[in-house]
């Protein structure tokens, strides 16, 4: 019997790991595998809720996030490409076509 | 029994984790990130949801792992591997990191509704099986489902739209250049 508060010091650890590479690294690419990597943090701690309390609606909740992590991916990665083509560069510090 | 396995998979979790982050090249970090994905699957199977094991595997390593490793081998790694490598002013993005990590936790080990939420911790003996869930999926649960699909089509649709080029600029150049092939 493994108790829920380990499950979300891992959740929590691979959160803040995966805020690091967000917040630090200077590659779009990086920055989007950081947020796979938050986002399958968060799916743990959902888990380790739905076990703790005997819900299966923790699991039909992290069906919905995979679901909408593949549909988000798949989009991210159609505009990296559709970025690559126009500007020829992948450092988030250079992407500034949106400032006014 | 089961704790070693816990400790066991966090462990490498986190150190792939850690590996995703710090990795130069982005190939290496895929992998890192292939690593963690495969331990994650692995936990969940730990806290009493095989499907969702299943589902991690499938989509995130079978599809979106090899979609990233795609498009990684379409650029030029060899170059990005000796650009810099972490943005200029780092120090707030650390202060913010630092404070994240207290906050998060400070709440997990000291609020006392959490710890009243967590309870005990459940034996991995008593799973609810797959048919449960998929009753529970389509019975209860049937329009957002329905809305899901129609979010992942949306995104089908513009992902195609946004990876192709524009075929009247490329008409264009084109015709341009047959011209001045003429000429």
């Amino acid at each position: 019997m493994i108790p829920t508060l380990w499950y979300l010091i891992l959740a929590a650890t691979l959160f803040v790991i995966g805020a690091a590479g967000v917040l630090l690294r200077r590659n779009v690419l990086i920055v989007l595998m950081s947020l796979e990597l938050m986002l399958n943090s968060v799916t743990i701690n959902l888990l380790a809720f739905g076990h703790a309390q005997q819900d299966l609606r923790g699991q039909i909740i992290a069906i919905f996030v995979i679901a909408i992590t593949a549909a988000e991916v798949a989009v991210a990665l159609g505009i990296l490409v559709a970025l690559l083509r126009n500007k020829h560069t992948l450092e988030v510090d250079e992407l500034t076509i949106l400032k006014g | 029994m089961e704790r070693e396995f816990f400790l066991l998979l966090s462990g490498v979790a986190t150190i792939s984790g850690l590996l995703v982050v710090v990795a130069r090249n982005p190939i290496h970090s895929a992998l890192a990130l292939v690593a963690c994905l495969v331990q994650i699957a692995a936990i969940y199977i730990l806290l009493g949801a095989p499907f969702l094991a299943v589902i991690q595997i499938f989509v995130y390593v079978g599809a979106v792992m090899v979609l990233f490793l795609f498009v990684i081998m379409m650029l030029d790694v060899r170059k990005e591997a000796q650009t810099r490598y972490l943005r200029g002013a780092a120090w707030p993005g650390v202060i913010v990191l630092l404070l994240l990590a207290a906050e998060l936790f400070a709440l997990l080990i000291q609020s006392t509704r959490l710890h009243a939420v967590m309870g005990p911790g459940q034996p991995i003996s008593q799973q609810p099986s797959v048919e449960d869930l998929s009753l529970l999926l389509f019975q209860d649960f049937l329009l957002p489902f329905e809305v899901a699909s129609v979010i992942l089509l949306v995104a089908l649709v513009g992902a195609v739209v946004l990876a192709r080029t524009d075929d009247k600029t490329a008409g264009v150049s084109a015709d341009r250049s047959q011209q001045r092939g003429r000429q």
